[in-house]
């Protein structure tokens, strides 16, 4: 069964989602010895284009000439177009904010049934039935696909990195569809430039209530640096204004699954548990021992988040310089 | 213009999850229901826009997918100033199913702006809205945290990674909003709750559709082994752990 992945680039560059993406679809078509064939929209080098090859792309389609602003429709269009083209049976796109806008939308022009949010492979293809989490990851559910395709969208940083080595033969894709028939229109885009998004980072350092005031971030701030990681906070702390509203970790803000969470002075609201239990390693640090954060947690300190911070600081640089 | 706001009756977010003996169904025994969070959030920006007359936006409609049990969740809409309610009678078999039974209200009315939330608290599938606009075929728009109206012309503000774009498209289409979108979920007054009962909750029959999917089976996750406690003035032992037994640093 084969298998096509769509490859966002993010000003030309892939990063390691796409690589994630790719070695997850190599293991969905290694199911049935099928064959991988990734899609990349706008202008994105040839060497970038093969480098997919390495995680097991067999052909790269490269549709350029199409700007990255996202216009559903058009790119639902055009996706659908390389999946007749590539003759896939299943479509595997990123469960991020341009996979969430276009999957549905592919579901219905292919008659492809969706899995979103998966984090393993299929338990089977033929009927393809697929485990994810449900209930803001309170529990997993068994997902059958009924029709012939299917679409699976991967949760971020769920799936392992798999180099097998190789490069990918590139092919300029032409979809024969109309790009000026885009209806939206994009008016401004404000960017962070430089700045390492919460969603990609592997670690990152989250405060809350506890932390008392916006004014005692910069302990956060420092770990964070140190570590190469991002930091978040819980949505009270968002709510007063003390951090940005994009930094709130949580059900209805950003759902994160770095390598290691470390929450400073967070309860641990099951609402905000919703954002961060996909981490691979919860660290809790909180003045209240039943806190609930503690019963998700990998390693905790009952203590004062804003006294443990610049020992923990002190004693990781110690760590990191032996 | 009118706007359509699509609402998920979903389990309270602070619900300890249960399925049935077999594992095969959701056990919604003393289960409390509420509107889906981010569904609370579109209806309370599509009240916020109403209310500002210059906009000329003329009615707030709400709609639902499901059996008569979900009928005290659009009457907790139509509290918070929803103008009326509909109804779909039928199981909400999965996402395309109820995209299909959405796609006939919409396409029955004369709707500028439909709005959905980014995704219901239970099956997390942030399907529904998407397929909506696909089978409407109409523009759609995903992760709205902003939007603003100007007579017909509609701003607004999604999120991309590492920033925001400010976009428009042509009326009609479908929002699929997500936080930010109006600051605090609008709480039901004791006036609106009065008029809730005397608005209108039309129910309609469900259309034939197609289901693609099927939630087969639950299973809960593997218990967690308990937190390893380090004492707070030993956080060297702390960084020692990170490094040695979970080597995460």
């Amino acid at each position: 069964m084969s298998v096509l992945v769509y490859n966002e680039n993010w000003d030309g560059k892939f990063k390691k989602l796409s690589y994630e993406l790719v070695s997850y679809a190599k293991a969905v078509a290694g199911m049935t010895g099928g064959t991988v064939t990734a899609l990349s929209i706008g202008n994105v080098d040839q060497d970038e284009l093969s480098s997919l090859g390495a995680y097991g792309a067999n052909s790269v389609l490269s549709v350029a000439g199409v700007s990255e602003g996202l216009d559903n429709q058009l790119y639902t269009q055009i996706i659908a177009a390389a999946m007749e083209k590539s003759g896939a049976k299943v479509l595997v796109l990123a469960n991020n904010n341009t996979g969430k806008a276009i999957a549905p939308r592919l579901s219905v022009k292919l008659k492809a049934g969706l899995a979103s949010g998966v984090t393993a492979v299929p338990e089977s293809v033929d009927p393809l039935v697929v485990s994810k989490k449900v209930f803001s990851g309170k529990a997993y559910g068994k997902v059958k696909v009924l029709s012939g395709s299917a679409i699976l969208t991967l949760a971020q940083n769920s799936y392992e990195i798999n180099e097998t080595g190789g490069s990918a033969a590139v092919e300029a894709f032409e979809p024969g569809v109309d790009a000026s028939s885009a209806l939206t229109t994009i008016k401004d885009v404000q960017k962070q430039e430089g700045k390492l998004l919460l969603t990609d980072a592997d670690v990152v350092i989250s405060g809350g209530r506890g932390m008392k005031s916006g004014d005692n971030w910069a302990p956060i701030e420092e770990l964070a640096a140190v570590l190469e990681g991002a930091t978040a906070c819980s949505r009270p702390v968002s709510d007063e204004g003390w951090r940005p509203h994009e930094e709130h970790t949580g059900q209805t803000g950003k759902i994160i699954a770095p390598n290691l969470y470390m929450a400073f002075g967070i309860s641990g609201a099951i609402q905000h548990l919703a954002g961060v239990n996909s981490s691979k390693c919860i660290v809790a640090v909180n003045t209240d021992k039943d806190a609930p954060i503690f019963e998700s947690a990998d390693y905790g300190i009952v203590g004062d988040a804003l006294k443990v911070l610049p020992e923990l600081i002190s004693e990781i640089k110690a760590a990191k310089a032996q | 213009m009118r706007i359509l706001v699509c609402i998920s009756n979903v389990p309270d977010t602070t619900t300890k999850v249960k399925f049935s003996a077999d594992n095969t169904s959701f056990d919604d025994g003393g289960v409390q229901w509420i509107i889906n969070p981010w569904d609370e959030l579109a209806l309370t920006r599509a009240m916020e826009l109403k209310e500002d007359t210059s906009n000329g936006v003329s009615r707030v409609t709400v709609v639902s997918v499901g059996p008569a049990s979900v009928e005290p969740t659009l009457r907790k809409a139509l509290a918070i100033g929803a103008d009326d309610a509909i109804r779909v009678d039928g199981e909400a078999g999965d996402a395309h199913y109820v995209a299909a039974q959405l796609a006939s209200v919409a396409g029955s009315g004369d709707f500028g702006v439909i709005l959905c939330g980014i995704e219901s608290s239970d099956y997390n599938g942030s399907a529904v809205g998407g397929m909506l606009s696909e089978i409407l075929d109409v523009p759609s728009v995903s992760a709205i945290s902003g939007l603003t109206m100007n007579g017909e012309e509609v701003t607004i503000t999604r999120d991309i990674d590492g920033g925001k774009e400010e976009v428009s498209v042509p009326a009609p289409f479908v929002g699929v909003v997500q936080k930010g979108i109006a600051k605090e979920p609008r709480i039901a007054a004791m006036r609106g709750i009065m008029m809730a009962r005397k608005k209108p909750l039309q129910v309609v029959p469900a259309v034939d559709a197609e289901t693609l999917t099927e939630t087969q089976e639950f299973a809960m996750p593997e218990p967690k082994a308990p937190c390893k406690m380090v004492e707070a003035d030993n956080v060297k032992e702390l960084v020692g752990l990170l490094q040695n037994e979970a080597k995460v640093l």
